[in-house]
């Protein structure tokens, strides 16, 4: 049966079963959503455009852009548990290449409750263990927007600066940061340890080596949690596959701390990203911190994969003359031999087959 | 195999000597025939010519896993690519020109007519002054001349088209040069080959300078 699965659907399936196998319970949720809830967190979304319709009673409301929203928005905070839920849901948002509405399978954990490093690593342990059952090849890498945040603000307090030195260290782009530095008459001792968030990226324990000596006393804390989530992420089996790389930036006004997002070679851009989001929990009034993480199944469409030589086993054509019953009987019989069976009326080519049982010619 | 977009033309032939010079080579590249694509098994590398504009596209989608693309095009486009180095050629920059005597007195809105709108859009955005945008697909220079615009922004050179259309230079949003980019997946599997030829190419570049 599994061989009949299209990559996406053994991977929702193998998933579900990783997750709930942590204490991850289902969350299963409405399409909709009130319009103005989208609204007052459009920040929080990839994009702002949404498709919003009139409820019978003249609500509007809008066809979910996003799971991770929904889900803080029907939690409540309580003291001393850890709400962890997974979810597989479709969410609807413009593709960036047709400027066209789509539907996207999502899947994805999300912990809420006082955010601690058990947390962190758990929830990095899943993002890997989750890529390792889609594919062999594949690497997580980690950032940590603390860290990047105090050190742009400890060089410069403008917010114009940070925002265009956040652009250049997502794009690795050296070059133009090195001219914003300028731009913002940056000093010459600031500027090697922002630099480094560039040029240092990889193996965990080298790059923490070598950014340590400009963290020391301006990131302390944040130096210290990236050693001690690495230092527990070594016990895992593809550990060498978990990375440091700070070119992961996510929205600074929603997520804070650890972020990570997840590739798999053949797969053009990131199929997992995820990340520690106090501040939205805090925007939206709430006491807890969390972290979760989301995987794009659709991209796992560009996995390259073997053709089917065949779309069925056999095909058996049979006309007006042929005996009914028996053709009944032939079908069980085929189906019974394991084979998959398409019946057809007339010649048909465009089904490719392994044997074809033609009834026409037996009468 | 590493695939590697390479603009058509003379500032792709200059990128490519770049490459070779990193030890990158693929002799098939300098036969004089109409091929695009061009594969050097041994060095494990494969490049192919395509319209400029179009690298970067090849490059974000992972169809290349480098390539080489002006400035202008990554601003415009705004691709989610690594832009690992500035090649300082090709360089020249997005400016905003206007017929000699044109002052605008900030009276009403400014029509702005050309090929780059999101950097035109931004451009003005960042300055507060309201646009009518006017998109256009090339002789950016004659609709200030003809009243449909005011003013032009596009890319200026050495500004010889501008002077003989009795336009210049009003202002310069941002210089433009060929960057070289990666793609960011494929920077993850494939670094160690990357990392070599950027670092090769990032010491010819200082050599240049």
């Amino acid at each position: 049966m599994n061989n009949i699965l299209r990559s996406e659907e053994k991977a929702i399936f193998a998933l579900r079963t990783l997750y709930q196998q942590y204490g991850y319970m289902p969350f299963k949720m409405s399409k909709f959503e009130e319009y103005e809830f989208y609204i007052q967190n459009k920040d929080f979304l990839v994009s702002d455009r949404i498709i919003s319709f009139n409820d019978t009673n003249g609500k509007l409301l809008a066809l979910k852009p996003d799971v991770t929203l929904s889900i803080i928005k029907n939690g409540e905070d309580k003291p001393g548990e850890k709400q962890k839920v997974c979810y597989n849901e479709n969410v609807y948002r413009v593709s960036d290449n047709t400027h066209q509405f789509k539907e996207i399978m999502q899947t994805g954990i999300e912990c809420i409750g006082e955010i601690d490093l058990y947390d962190l690593y758990e929830m990095v342990m899943l993002a890997s263990k989750s890529l390792s059952l889609i594919s062999d090849n594949f690497v997580i890498e980690i950032s940590h927007l603390g860290l990047i945040s105090t050190l742009l603000e400890n060089a410069c307090r403008n917010s114009n600066f940070k925002q265009e030195a956040l652009g250049y260290i997502a794009e690795k782009n050296s070059h133009d940061l090195i001219n914003t530095f300028d731009k913002y008459e940056i000093a010459a001792e600031k500027r090697d340890g922002i630099l480094k968030l560039i040029s240092v990226y990889g193996e965990r324990k080298s790059v923490i080596a070598e950014i340590e000596p400009s963290l020391k006393g301006v990131a302390d804390e944040f130096l210290a949690e990236l050693k001690a989530l690495s230092d527990m992420l070594d016990a895992l089996p593809f550990s060498e596959k978990i990375l440091f790389d700070f070119s992961t930036v996510n929205d600074t006004n929603y997520y804070n701390g650890i972020v990570f997002r997840g590739f798999i070679s053949g797969i053009s851009q990131s199929v997992l990203t995820g990340g520690q989001y106090d501040n939205l929990l805090k925007k939206m009034k709430r006491s807890s911190g969390a972290v979760g993480f989301a995987i794009y199944l659709d991209l796992l469409d560009e996995m390259p994969t073997d053709r089917a030589e065949y779309d069925v086993d056999v095909v058996i054509i049979y006309d007006q003359n042929t005996d009914k019953r028996y053709l009944a009987e032939m079908v069980e019989k085929t189906v019974g031999e394991n084979k998959t069976v398409s019946v057809q009326c007339g010649d048909s080519a465009n089904i490719r087959c392994k044997q074809i049982i033609d009834l026409r010619k037996e009468g | 195999m590493l695939n590697v977009a390479l603009p058509k033309g003379r500032l792709g032939e200059k990128v490519y000597a770049m490459f070779e010079a990193a030890g990158f080579e693929c002799p098939s590249i300098k036969e004089n025939n109409r091929k695009l694509i061009f594969e050097n098994e041994e060095k494990q590398v494969c490049y192919f010519w395509v319209k400029p504009s179009d690298v970067a596209i090849y490059v974000e989608r992972g169809a290349a896993d480098i390539g080489v693309a002006g400035k202008d095009i990554l601003l415009e486009y705004n691709p989610d690519i690594y832009e690992l180095l500035d090649l300082n050629l090709g360089k020249c920059r997005m400016a905003v020109a206007a017929p000699d005597d044109f002052y605008d007195d900030g009276n009403k809105r400014l029509k702005v007519a050309t090929k780059f709108t999101n950097i035109a859009a931004n451009y003005y955005s960042s300055i507060g002054r309201e646009i009518d945008i006017i998109k256009l697909n090339g002789s950016i220079e004659i609709a200030p001349i003809l009243k449909l615009s005011d003013v032009i922004v596009d890319i200026v050179e050495t500004g010889t088209t501008l002077k003989e259309n009795n336009l210049s230079v009003k202002s310069t949003i941002v210089p433009i040069s060929a960057r070289l980019i990666a793609n960011k997946s494929s920077f993850k599997f494939k670094g160690t080959q990357i990392e070599k030829i950027v670092q090769s190419i990032r010491e010819q570049v200082k050599a240049n300078d």
